[in-house]
This record gives C-alpha cells, structure tokens and sequence, in this order.
C-alpha cells in the first residue's frame, strides 16, 4: 500500500503526454471480465494502469526517447556542448560524415564484423550446444566455464588481452616455445590482422551467449522427434541437420538478429584495446569510436549526434531487413508493428 | 554407434533415458569439451597468475608459471581503498539498476499481459522499439540531459539511464511469462476476494519469479560490467565504477603489469560469483524467453 501512494506522489506532477494517453481516457477490462461484467472496470482499474505503467513510462521516455530525439535535434547544428544550441547547419553534418573516408572506413569495419560474427560464431556455438546438450560427466560445470567469458566485464577482457598480445606478450611468448615463432605477430597493430584479432577476441567473449542461448532452445525440442527418428534408422548426424537445426530455426534468427545489432553499435572492446586513435589506423575502427572519438572527444557534439542518428538508422533499416525478410515468422509485430 | 543404432531399433523400451544414438564414453567428445574449456579458461588463468608474479619474470618469461607466489601485488590493491570504493560504487550501481528494472518491468509487464485497455498494443510496441536504441546510439545527448539535470559525477546520472534501457528486454522476457498464467487462477483468486492488485502480489510475483531471476541476473551483471556510461558520466575518481576504476588503474600503473593483472583478476571476482550460483536460472529463464 505505501508503495501505491509512494508511485502516486512520483507520478503526480508529471506532465507526461504518453502517460495520460495510456492511462487517461480509456475503457478497461480485465480479462475474466470479458465474459461476465465485473466491479472492476472503469477508475480502479484505470488507476491501477495509470500507477503501475507510469514510473516505467516516465523513466523509460525521458531517458531513453528523449535523447534519440535530443540527438536527431542537435544533429542539424554545429554545437560545441554548451549554451543553446544556435549555428544550424542543416544537413552539413550528415554530408560530412559521408564524405569523411573514415567513417566509412568505420562502416566498412562494422560490415566485416558482423559478417564475421555470424559466420564464426553461429556454426560453432551451434556445435558447442550440440555437444553439451547430451548427458556427459561434467556437464554443468562445462556450461558454466563456457559462459565464463561472457561474463567478463569488457574492460577486463580488454585490458587482458592487450597486455597479452602485445609484441612481447604472452601470446607470442607461448608460440615462440611451442615451436611455432613463425606465427607470431603484431596482432594489435598489424592491420592485415588487427581484424582477425578482434573477431577471436569477439568470438571467445561471446560465444557464451550463444551456446547458452542455444542450449535453452534445444531444451524445448521434444524429445520424441529424436528418438522416433532413430527408431526409424536415421543417423545422429542426420538428426541433428533434419530435426534439431530446423527446430532450433527460430532461436538461432534471434541470436542472429541481436548479434547483428550488437555488432553494429560495437564500441567497449575497440575503444579499450585500440584507443580512439589506434583503432583507425590498426583498421578496427567501428562507428561508435568515430562517434565518440568526433563527438564527444573533439568537443563537437553537433557532430557526434549527427554521427549518432545515422548510426541509429543504419541498425534500424538492418533490423527492419532482417524482420521483414527472416524474423518474421518467428516475432511476428514484436519489433515493428503492435499485434500482441 | 551401430550397435547402440541397433539397439534403439529393436528395443525402444528402456531408450526413453538415452537419445544419444551414439555411445557418450567417446573419448573424442571429452577431448574437444576439454580443449574448448581450455580456451575459454587460459586467458583467466593467465590474468590470475600473472598477479601471482613479479613484474621482472612475466618480463623475461611471460609464459611461465609463478616461481614463488608473490600475494604482495593482491595485498596492495586489497589494502588500498580505491578499489573497494569502486566495488562499492559499482555494487550500488547495479543494485538499484537491478531493482528498479526488476520492479518497474514486472509491474508494466503485469499490466500489458493482464489487462485490456486502449493502446496496450501501442505501448507494448513502443517498448519493443526501445530494443532499437541501444545506449550507444543515444550516449551523447544522454550525457548532456544528465549534465543539465546535475547529476553529472553522481551515481544516479548512471542508473536512472541504466533503469531505462534495461526496461525493453526486461518487458519482452517477462510479458510472456505473465500472460502464461492461466486465466482460471486469476478466476480463482478472484472469487476467493483477491484483488487484482492481491493477484498481482501474492500470484504473479511468485510464477513469475524464474523470468524476473533471469531478467534480475542478466540486469546485474550488465550493470556490473558497463563501460560506456559511466566513461561519459563519471570523470572523478571517487565515484568511478570498477571497469573504469581498472581503466584508470591499467593506464596508471601501466609499468607494473603483475599489479594491473592482480587488479583486474580482483575486479571479476563478483560477477563470476554472483553468476555461478545463479547460472541454472539463467538457462531456464531464457528457455522460457525463447520459447514465448
């Protein structure tokens, strides 16, 4: 109870829009009420709507709505940060970003890492899940060691891997006595290959997540298809190809989806590893450190969300892309339209 | 594997246990799960031990194993106070992130899943749109709404944003789980003179509770580990959370490697503990997410 009149003090001298369209003039049912009218439509019900959305809505408008709105504002000015924002520049920005052969040096990185991302992950955490799907000793402990990296704080992973890449790091130093020095490298600051060496550093972060993502989605598989399908003579490799993958379609056009989203707005481990600097000419520079690094960094903050909306927009158009054409299926409305 | 094919062929009685169409004492199998462990593991390792060495033997042999442990380089981070007023802070952070994303997604959630009202659908979709702008996206405006709301260098300018983009995943994993609660229960605690806001307390809190496990974990952890917030937000020493506390440690000492490492392995601890004991919830949380 006091937490009600606790949401109703925080909720009361917000002006919000949303919440008095949502809260306001609405007609409410509960759902047992469908059938028979109950004493809980109308102000009890719209209360309880309006208190138990309300700090969600405010929260979540103001600081996550707000500022996409403030960036595709501020994007049209030439703004160092502070005052008013005044030297309106029009589309000068957005004209700049593309003619600066960095960024699209940066688009081109984010291009590659997603491709890769898909490519090397998906097919090996697909036989990683596999793998650990079936009753072995040590089963648990393996899922948890798995996703030991994923749990890994960026900036840890970052600082570990640098200081063991690094010329005479740790890396070459076991190459060296392996007996394979001709493999070593300057794996940050070559740029034939500082890219594979963030897509390994990638993959071993975040692989974890699709194993495991991928682990729960072969749980829902029920277990009779397998096992008629053995009955039936098939092999276990031809299970897995003509019951589990098809199956698992769905979880895996998530993991693919949010891995794609996840690698276009990469930033932590590029901007740990490289720095703003090295990463553009090691060749691992990705929009969000040109962003920060022409942004906030260069005091130019006009630029930056200029930097910013078309970052946003090139995610959302791969997203719209990737749920018109292949998640379609699986979420229908959950991103674009509202049907549930 | 012919004979256990052979076997499931002619006697599918006792099979129910055992799918696996091959025999599972393949050694093969134990070799990639231990060569893949090794992967994952070695550059853990690696940072733990190095912590354990001094600086002039990771220099001259950086592959080696610790000749005698040295724990003065643990000793110096555990003794001084930067680094527990960073666990601190974090710990802060990513408790109020977590609880307000828990409380306000799962009372949202409720409503979405549970009642009819005129643009339900509209506010569900607005959430789901949320997962479009992920932070990077809206990070320099952000930094200037916390500016000009003063709360630059304070821990609320991290988790009030935090709260806010935590909310999309936490209403898409848990609406589901929500709405999977039979209506006959809502009935019946209806009868027996349970509010709605009774049902909402004493039933979906409870069935909900393997979602907002899941959502609570994933929420922390996150939290734990975020980077670029906090890099905009707080630039005094005193409030840093731990990844910018082991940024800014790794560029001061960045001579005293064996000490960077004993600070880094340090600052992971909580969050491989805290995932450990939770890991079985976040398996069955996402089975429940995927499924929905």
């Amino acid at each position: 109870m006091s937490e009600t009149q606790h949401e109703s003090v925080r909720l009361a001298p917000d002006p919000s829009p949303g919440l008095t369209k949502v809260g306001g003039d609405t007609p409410v049912v509960s759902p047992p009420a469908r059938r028979r009218r109950r004493k809980g439509i109308g102000w009890p019900a719209r209360l309880e709507i309006a208190l138990m959305t309300g700090p969600t809505l405010i929260v979540f408008l103001s600081f996550v709505i707000l500022p996409v709105a403030m960036a595709a504002y501020y994007g049209f000015f030439s703004w160092q940060g502070y005052g008013p924002a005044e030297d309106f520049v029009g589309f000068r920005n957005y004209l700049l970003i593309f003619e600066d052969s960095t960024f699209i040096d940066a688009l081109r990185h984010n291009g590659i890492i997603v491709v890769l991302s898909l490519l090397l992950q998906g097919p090996a955490a697909i036989l990683l899940a596999l793998l650990l799907n079936r009753q072995m000793w040590g089963q648990t402990l393996i899922r948890v060691l798995v996703f030991i990296p994923y749990v890994i704080a960026e900036v840890v992973v970052g600082t570990g891997w640098s200081l063991m890449l690094h010329g005479e790091g740790v890396v070459n130093a076991v190459l060296e006595k392996i007996g394979l020095g001709w493999l070593q490298n300057d794996w940050l600051s070559d740029p034939k290959i500082a890219m594979w060496t963030l897509m390994g550093i990638l993959t071993w972060k975040y692989i974890g997540f699709a194993v495991i993502l991928f682990l729960a989605g072969l749980q829902g598989i029920p277990e009779e298809l397998t096992e008629a399908a053995a009955i039936d003579g098939a092999s276990y490799w031809q299970i897995q190809r003509r019951i589990t993958l098809p199956l698992l379609g769905p979880t895996i056009r998530i993991w693919a989806f949010l891995s794609m989203i996840g690698a276009l707005q990469l930033f932590d481990l590029v901007y740990i590893i490289w720095g703003q600097y090295v990463a553009a000419t090691a060749g691992t520079s990705t929009m969000a450190t040109y962003m920060v690094a022409n942004g906030r960094n260069a005091g130019e903050y006009g630029y930056g969300n200029a930097v910013a909306v078309v970052l946003f927009f090139i995610s959302l158009f791969a997203a719209l892309l990737y749920q018109r054409f292949i998640l379609r299926r699986d979420t229908e409305g959950a991103i674009t339209g509202g049907r549930r | 594997m012919a004979v256990t094919a052979v076997a499931g062929r002619r006697a599918p009685r006792r099979s129910s246990r055992s799918r696996k169409p091959f025999s599972w004492t393949d050694p093969s199998v134990y070799f990639i799960a231990l060569l893949l462990i090794a992967t994952m593991l070695a550059p853990v390792v690696y940072i733990i031990l190095g912590g354990f060495r001094t600086n002039a033997e990771i220099t001259t042999d950086p592959a080696g194993l610790p000749t005698t442990w040295q724990t003065q380089n643990y000793l110096d981070v555990l003794t001084g106070s930067t680094f527990w007023q960073q666990v601190f802070n974090s710990t802060i952070v990513a408790l109020a992130t977590t609880a307000g994303v828990v409380t306000l997604g799962l009372m949202t959630s409720f409503i979405i899943a549970r009642y009819r009202f005129w643009g339900r659908g509209a506010m569900y979709a607005l959430f789901a749109a949320g997962l479009m702008f992920p932070l990077t996206v809206a990070i320099t405006p952000l930094y200037i709404l916390v500016k000009n709301l003063g709360l630059m260098n304070t821990l609320p300018g991290v988790i009030l944003p935090q709260i806010g983009f935590g909310i999309p995943l936490t209403i898409i994993i848990l609406v589901p789980f929500v709405r999977a609660i039979p209506d006959e229960i809502q009935e019946a605690a209806s009868i027996d003179g349970c509010s709605r806001l009774g049902f909402f307390w004493r039933m979906v809190l409870p069935l909900a509770m393997p979602g907002v496990i899941t959502v609570a974990i994933l929420t922390f952890i996150q939290s734990w580990n975020g980077y670029l917030l906090p890099l905009f937000i707080l630039n005094r020493e005193e409030t840093f959370t731990l990844p910018l506390g082991v940024q800014a440690f790794a560029s001061e000492y960045s001579v005293d490697t064996a000490k960077v490492l004993a600070f880094t392995s340090l600052s992971m601890i909580p969050a491989l503990v805290f995932f450990s004991l939770f890991q079985r919830r976040i398996v069955g949380g996402l089975t429940g997410a995927v499924k929905g």
